[in-house]
Parts: C-alpha cells; structure tokens; sequence
C-alpha cells in the first residue's frame, strides 16, 4: 500500500485509508482510481502529475 | 502593534517580513454597515433617496478609490507564506463574517416588511442586500477552497444565504479543473457580452456542480437525493431561511428574495466574466489542456477592491494554489492585469461595446498571445467577424 502526493497541494493519497468522502474505500489502489482523477482539494493536478512517496 | 515574521533561510540568510495589511482585513467585519448604512440614513432624514447610498458606494465610489489609492505594494515573500498560513487570526475573521450575512439579510426583510416604501425602494433594497450576499459568495470562495472540514462546513452554511449552495463544489471541482477552456462555463469568450455569459454561466455551473456531486454520490452508493448530499444540504438551510422569511414578512418577499438571489449569483458572474476574458490554455500531445498558467488569470492589485474581496484579485496565484489562504496570495511581474479594480471592471462589462473596446486589445498584446487569434478563446459564434477585426493569419500584430 502506497501513498501519493499532490505535487501542488500536498494532498496525499493514501491507498491504506483511501478517501472516505470521495468514495474511495481503504485499499482502492491508486492505479484504479479513474484517468480523470484530479487532486481533491486543488483540482490543478490530474492523476499523472501525482507523486508516489517512499515507504 | 505588529507581527513580524521571521525567517532563518539556508541559501537567502534573514527573511523578515511584516503584514502591513494585517489590520486592514478587519474591515470584514465593518463591511455589513455598508449595506443598512441606507435604512439608517433613511431614518434619519425620513428620505427614502437615501437607500441607494450603499449601491452609489460599490459602484462609484469603490472604483474611484481603487484609482485614487492604486496598487498594493505589499507582497509576502513565498518563504514566509507558511507561516502566515498558520497565523490562526486570519482565518477567524473569515468566520466571523458568516452569521453577518444571515443577520443582514434578515435585517433588510424585516425592513422592506414593516415598512411603506415605493417599489423602487424594494428593488434598490433587494439589490443592495444581493451585492452584500454576493460578497458572502465570496467568503464563501475563500473558505470553500480550504482543507480543513470546519471552512468547508462554513462555506455550505454562507452560501445558503443567496441558495447557491452548488457553488463550492462547481467551482473547485469545476472551474479550477476546466478554467480558460472552451469547456468551462465560468470563463468567459472574447465578443462573448456579460448577457451571453449569464445565460451560458448560471446553468452551466448548475448543472456541473450537481454532476459532481452525483458522481460522488454514486461512488458512495448513496443517492443524489439523499441528505449526504452537500448541494441539498446547502439548499435546505435556504428553503427554511428564506421560507421564514416569506412566512413573517409576507409576500412581498418573494419578488425582495427573488431580486436578492439573482443580484448575489450576478455578483459572481461578474467577477468570472473579468477573471479570465479570452484567456485559453492550450491541448498538449496527450490531450489534455496545460496545467493553469499565471497567464490564463486577469488580476487587479488595487488594495481598496482586494481588502473588500479577500484579495480575489490576485486571481493568478489563486488558481496556481486554490488551498493558499487570502492572506498569502501574491502579486506577480509581468502577469494579466485589469484597469481598475474588479467594482469598477463589473461597470464597464455592464457596457459591452466599451468592454470590447478596453478589453479586447488588452486580450491581443499579452505577451504569451502577442496578436495570435489562436491563443484566444473566442465566441464560436463571433470568430469569423472577430478574425475579420483582429486577423491576419496569425501572424503577430501590433495591439495598441
């Protein structure tokens, strides 16, 4: 389980928890998110632009 | 008494940096005199000419001030922008103002109720209580955009003042997302007039918000009808506000609410007409659109309009960093600026041929556009006749 972060933001994605208010529950992988995913809080970034984050 | 701010930086040494429009932001608090300044005066000269004072202030005196005290020459340096972030009494005087916008607007509904006043009267009342509900759209924005659930809780409470509850998330999922796109329906086209734009505008955001939100919903598998709905819970707390207020006052309310709702929604397609006129981002190799430039942003840096606007005017920054507080929002060098403050840029967006006029050539000499149509985001249905004005094969040309 991995996490990614919003290169803009800092909002990170963590595939442990997922995000419960935008229906994403824990464990969804990040890969599954869908193509059209931008960040959550900033909407500037889209999927590609995440940074995984070492373990 | 001021706050400083210090910084040790590894490479550029001392950074010292003091807020000198820390105490200024105050006047949030101050601003909901403005709106029933025109009841008080009316009772103390028993004239009813007297309850258009506070609109004669948002539109004329406002923009004379922005000409009078010009731009703001105050920048907090990017390495000082945390810690203004984390100086909490920034943020409280954000929520201060959120019972503000339900007390006025009660206050002018209980006035126009008890009162005899000429038709005209209720009309300037009730757009003098939409400019300052527009305002609370605004604070709406600022608190819409942040992290912590508190502001976002806040934001759905202010914006059920003038039901626009759709507003946050149409605007940080949508707006910031599609901004400078033909797609997006808050950003205005070059020979696209303000009376287009609200058309296109209004439902467009609409219907994009509540997109969103059922996109969301269904992720959940909750239904778009259900009370976890934030749009709906945004709209409830309007029906039993403005239900209240049909139910003490009577009905004259619903032509006041009417007239209020509509002038609030109209403040903020004023402010999306001026924020990002003509401006386009282009398609990259994989299809989608470059990320938001501070280019793709009209700004005003006039210190009055910014301190009644939370600094809306530094609208590049904002769209590069949509979770940045008000306070840290910077100016750039070299970015989109308007004229005048955004009061005085509504005014002459009211006068399409003479926003065409001031505009236009402003849109064709940016530096990143330089005369090229193709950069443009124009109206599709005034291309051939604005390529007919302007073009010349896209070769660059001097804009005046």
């Amino acid at each position: 389980m991995g996490k990614y972060r919003c290169p803009g933001c800092d909002y990170t994605y963590d595939e442990a928890q997922g995000d419960a208010h935008e229906g994403y529950p824990p464990g969804t992988a990040f890969e599954s998110l869908p193509d059209e995913f931008t960040c959550p809080d900033c909407a500037v970034r889209y999927k590609e632009d995440f940074e995984p984050l070492a373990e | 008494m001021s706050t400083a701010y210090v910084l040790e930086h590894p490479e550029k040494g001392h950074i010292e940096y003091t807020d000198k429009k820390r105490h200024l932001w105050m006047s949030s608090l101050a601003m909901p005199l403005f709106p029933v300044l025109g009841i008080a005066l009316y009772f103390v000269f028993d004239s009813q000419w007297m309850l258009v004072i506070p609109l004669l202030f948002n539109y004329l005196v406002v923009p004379f001030l922005d000409y009078a005290f010009g731009s703001d020459e105050n920048n907090p340096p990017e390495e000082i922008v945390p810690q203004l972030e984390q100086d909490t009494y920034y943020r409280i005087l954000t929520w201060l103002t959120v019972p503000m916008h339900f007390i006025v607007l009660i206050a002018i509904a209980w006035f126009v109720g008890t009162q005899s006043l000429t038709i005209w009267s209720v009309i300037v009342l009730a757009l003098t209580a939409g400019s300052y509900s527009g305002l609370g759209i605004n604070t709406a924005h600022e608190l819409g955009h942040k992290k912590p659930e508190l502001e976002r809780f806040l934001a759905k409470i202010v914006l059920a003042v003038p039901a626009y509850g759709h507003f946050c998330i149409e605007h940080n999922r949508g707006h910031h997302r599609d901004v400078a796109t033909p797609e997006d329906p808050a950003s205005s086209r070059m020979g696209e007039s303000i009376y287009k734009f609200v058309l296109r505008e209004i439902p467009g955001a609409t219907k994009r918000g509540w997109a969103v939100e059922k996109e969301r919903l269904a992720r959940l598998g909750k239904s778009e009808w259900s009370i976890h709905n934030d749009i709906l819970q945004s709209y409830a707390i309007s029906a039993i506000l403005q239900g209240g207020l049909i139910i003490a006052f009577g009905w004259i309310m619903i032509p006041f609410l009417a007239i209020h709702n509509f002038f609030a929604w109209f403040q903020l397609t004023s402010a999306n007409y001026i924020e990002h006129y003509g401006l386009l981002r282009q398609k990259e190799a994989n299809g989608r659109y470059e990320r938001c430039q501070p280019h793709h942003s009209w700004n005003a840096n006039y210190i009055f309009s910014n301190i009644l606007l939370f600094h809306l005017e530094r609208h590049s920054d904002h769209h590069a960093n949509p979770t940045r507080r008000y306070q840290s929002l910077r100016n750039f060098d070299g970015i989109p600026q308007l004229p005048n403050g955004y009061y005085g840029m509504y005014i002459l967006a009211y006068i399409p041929w003479l926003w065409y006029k001031v505009m236009d050539k402003r849109v064709l000499a940016l530096p990143h556009i330089n005369g090229d149509l193709s950069k443009v985001n124009i109206d599709p249905a005034r291309r051939d006749e604005i390529y007919a004005k302007f073009g010349n094969g896209g070769h660059a040309v001097l804009a005046s």
